[in-house]
């Protein structure tokens, strides 16, 4: 390939690269979501060895970075055996490393539901299901919208570590680009405009949430 | 290679995995610092009347928050070469960290000086203090006090952060693995080692910032409260 | 008698409201003066006024040789000669008592190490706090917080004391600690204005007792016209409504 400048299909690959970016987050903030939201009712368990348990999952994925848990999930399946393409790989990773940080943020979304709340649904009397699922989680869930909003802009970012396994997302796309052209100032700047116009809303959403409920649960990430 | 976990190629590569350990420590250490300076700065920046540098501050943040970090690196990494400058791998490594934390740090600072009753400034302010006084004993100071947890967090995200330094060359921890696992091919291993790795250096430097955060702050060490 | 405070036909407006409506008053060296009055009759702009913390539409205060609505005023050299307390405290709750009572005169007077520990002592000392010098605010009650704010600004050693309600915002039971710092100042020769409710407090220590309606002077006098009110409305606020007018 000779050198060649920045163009408009260039461009166009760039977003199909972004339509792969947004199908991993959907596929990582499901999964994610659904075994976080495991975690985070496991970490308020009654039954002491499964918080423990959950705690030691939770402590042992955020001391991780996310680039070795993708090497971890592409390299350890292959060992057993499987055929896993890098979109699994990543899948799996980014949903494991999901779960971690979004059961944590739930939790705490859980455990600011006043406390009077929760010894008013002991009282009536309603069984520990029946409290979660009347009283408890609605109001978990409306406080936790913005910090979930807000992590999804996380997962978004995360996504584009998927590149470093081969998966063709947005930051892989230009990384492919520059590899033809050979000018990455402009195409890293785009890709870079790219994300920050799939993200920018997002925070802008979740800063609005934020404002709105007046509710505030703590939450850092990268 | 089957269901055999074979360590002891691995573990034999022990130099190799402290250097990429030390020079982790030495990057994330080195971001920690700059990166803090920057970021109070900005959040200085961004609460000033002036609406010109509020928003160049806030288009700097909102930049760096929004786009991926590994994107940042390539950016300033190709921007350093673009420009002419050749400048080794840890320095466009170390300036992409730096810029990434300044953007964070920001937020949280600027937090907790929002947070500081505008009666503590009047007060201030009648005891004939400077705005400059006033910002540094008033609003400053008591600032970082408040988010120093928020900020510890943001320390330890930062130092496994760096990881992603590995894409440009910088021969941290990461990079260490991709070396083992050439040189051994055991593959899984070597990033399960490198894994175990940056978790003790997580638990280890987190305990080292409550160490830091009681040493700094008195009121804290002396009261067992947040202020 | 020279004022060393001097009010002329202030005025000030919040948008359409207007708060200070053409107030006049005097002020002499070493006097206790007491401003009483409705909520909203524009005694503490009126006290906030005299250091600047508001600034006022037209009309003249001099204070210690400044006129506080010129231009060109030395707002720093204003501060240091006019100390003020406030109703919330506002103290630096991550800061010692030593360490608040010290800022002022280690950073803003820029004094050495020894004529700092001198005057904080002192200070002290005179609100009786001095065995609470390394506690935190958080550690002390209301009333301990307020004498510590009173120490704050004595540590600037000013020439005027302004006090804004400081005792609105503290248990009853724990006023008469305060009053008693404040009557003490009082008889050491300081000039205090004070924007207060206590009845008592301002027969007994105040000099002169301004009663302040409509964002004006409307009475003046001695503590006396607190007991023989001239005017309807301070009959109404002090509830002596059933004495003739004279």
């Amino acid at each position: 390939m000779i050198a060649g400048s920045f163009s408009l299909t260039h461009f166009e690959f760039l977003l199909f690269g972004a339509g792969w970016t947004l199908a991993l987050t959907l596929i990582a903030f499901v999964g994610g979501g659904l075994v976080g939201f495991g975690v985070a009712l496991g970490r308020i368990s009654s039954f002491a060895p499964l918080r423990w348990l959950i705690a030691g999952y939770v402590l042992l994925i955020q001391g991780t970075p996310l680039l070795v848990l993708i090497f971890l999930m592409y390299f350890g399946v292959a060992m057993a055996g499987f055929e896993f393409s890098p979109l699994a790989a990543a899948g799996l990773a980014l949903t494991i490393y999901v779960s971690a940080y979004i059961g944590e943020i739930w939790r705490g979304c859980i455990e600011s539901v006043p406390r009077t709340q929760w010894e008013a649904a002991e009282c009536i009397p309603l069984t520990r299901y029946q409290r979660m699922k009347l009283v408890i989680l609605p109001q978990a869930v409306k406080i936790a919208t913005p910090p979930t909003v807000g992590f999804m802009v996380q997962i978004v970012k995360n996504s584009s570590l998927a590149s470093v396994v081969g998966f063709v997302e947005l930051t892989r796309a230009g990384q492919l680009v520059n590899n033809s052209i050979f000018d990455p100032l402009p195409v890293f700047l785009s890709v870079a405009a790219i994300y920050f116009v799939l993200c920018y809303p997002l925070s802008w959403w979740s800063r609005k949430f934020e404002a709105k409920l007046g509710v505030h649960v703590r939450v850092q990430t990268e | 290679m089957g269901y055999q976990f074979e360590f002891a190629d691995v573990l034999a590569q022990w130099p190799l995995f402290l250097s990429g350990a030390w020079l982790t420590i030495q990057l994330s250490a080195l971001a920690i610092v700059f990166g803090l300076v920057i970021g109070i700065f900005t959040a200085i920046g961004r609460r000033s009347n002036r609406v010109w540098l509020s928003r160049l501050c806030g288009i700097y943040v909102e930049s760096v928050r929004n786009t991926p970090l590994l994107v940042q690196i390539f950016v300033v990494y190709f921007g350093f070469a673009g420009a002419g400058w050749k400048v080794p791998v840890f320095v466009a490594a170390l300036s992409a960290l730096i810029i990434n934390l300044g953007a964070y740090t920001c937020e949280i600072v600027r937090a907790g000086m929002d947070a500081v009753h505008r009666g503590q400034i009047e007060a201030a302010e009648c005891l004939a203090l400077t705005k400059a006084q006033i910002y540094w004993h008033v609003v400053l100071v008591p600032a970082l006090e408040k988010v120093y947890p928020a900020l510890a967090s943001q320390f330890v995200l930062l130092m496994l952060a760096s990881s992603i330094t590995s894409q440009i060359g910088a021969e941290e921890l990461t990079a260490v693995a991709a070396r083992v696992q050439s040189e051994t091919y055991r593959s899984f291993e070597a990033y399960l080692v490198v894994a175990v790795l940056y978790i003790l250096l997580s638990y280890v430097s987190r305990m080292a910032f409550w160490a830091v955060g009681l040493l700094a702050f008195k009121r804290r060490r002396k009261l067992g409260t947040l202020l | 008698m020279s004022a060393i405070v001097k009010v002329t036909d202030v005025h000030k407006s919040f948008g359409k409201l207007e708060v200070l409506n053409g107030v006049s008053f005097e002020v002499a060296r070493g006097q206790v003066v007491a401003i009483i009055g409705r909520s909203g009759s524009g005694k503490s702009t009126m006290l906030r006024g005299i250091n600047r913390l508001e600034k006022i539409d037209s009309g003249s205060i001099q204070v210690c040789g400044h006129e506080v609505n010129a231009p060109d005023l030395d707002l720093n050299q204003l501060r240091r000669d006019v100390g003020i307390v406030f109703q919330s405290f506002n103290l630096f709750p991550h800061l010692t008592v030593r360490e608040n009572v010290a800022l002022g005169p280690r950073v803003a007077r820029k004094l050495g190490r020894s004529d700092t520990a001198r005057i904080v002592e002192a200070v002290l000392a005179k609100v009786n706090l001095l065995e609470k010098i390394d506690a935190y605010p958080e550690q002390l009650s209301g009333g301990q917080q307020q004498r510590v704010a009173i120490a704050r600004s004595l540590a600037m050693e000013p020439q005027v004391m302004l006090f804004d309600e400081v005792t609105s915002a503290l248990d009853p039971y724990l006023t008469g600690e305060v009053l008693a710092v404040m009557e003490q100042l009082a008889l050491g020769g300081m000039t205090m204005i004070l924007v207060t409710h206590e009845m008592e407090f301002a027969r007994k220590v105040a000099n002169t007792v301004i009663f302040m309606n409509e964002g004006r002077v409307w009475e003046q006098g001695s503590g006396e016209i607190l007991d023989r009110p001239q005017t309807l409305e301070l009959q109404q606020f002090t509830g002596k409504t059933d004495l003739q007018r004279a």
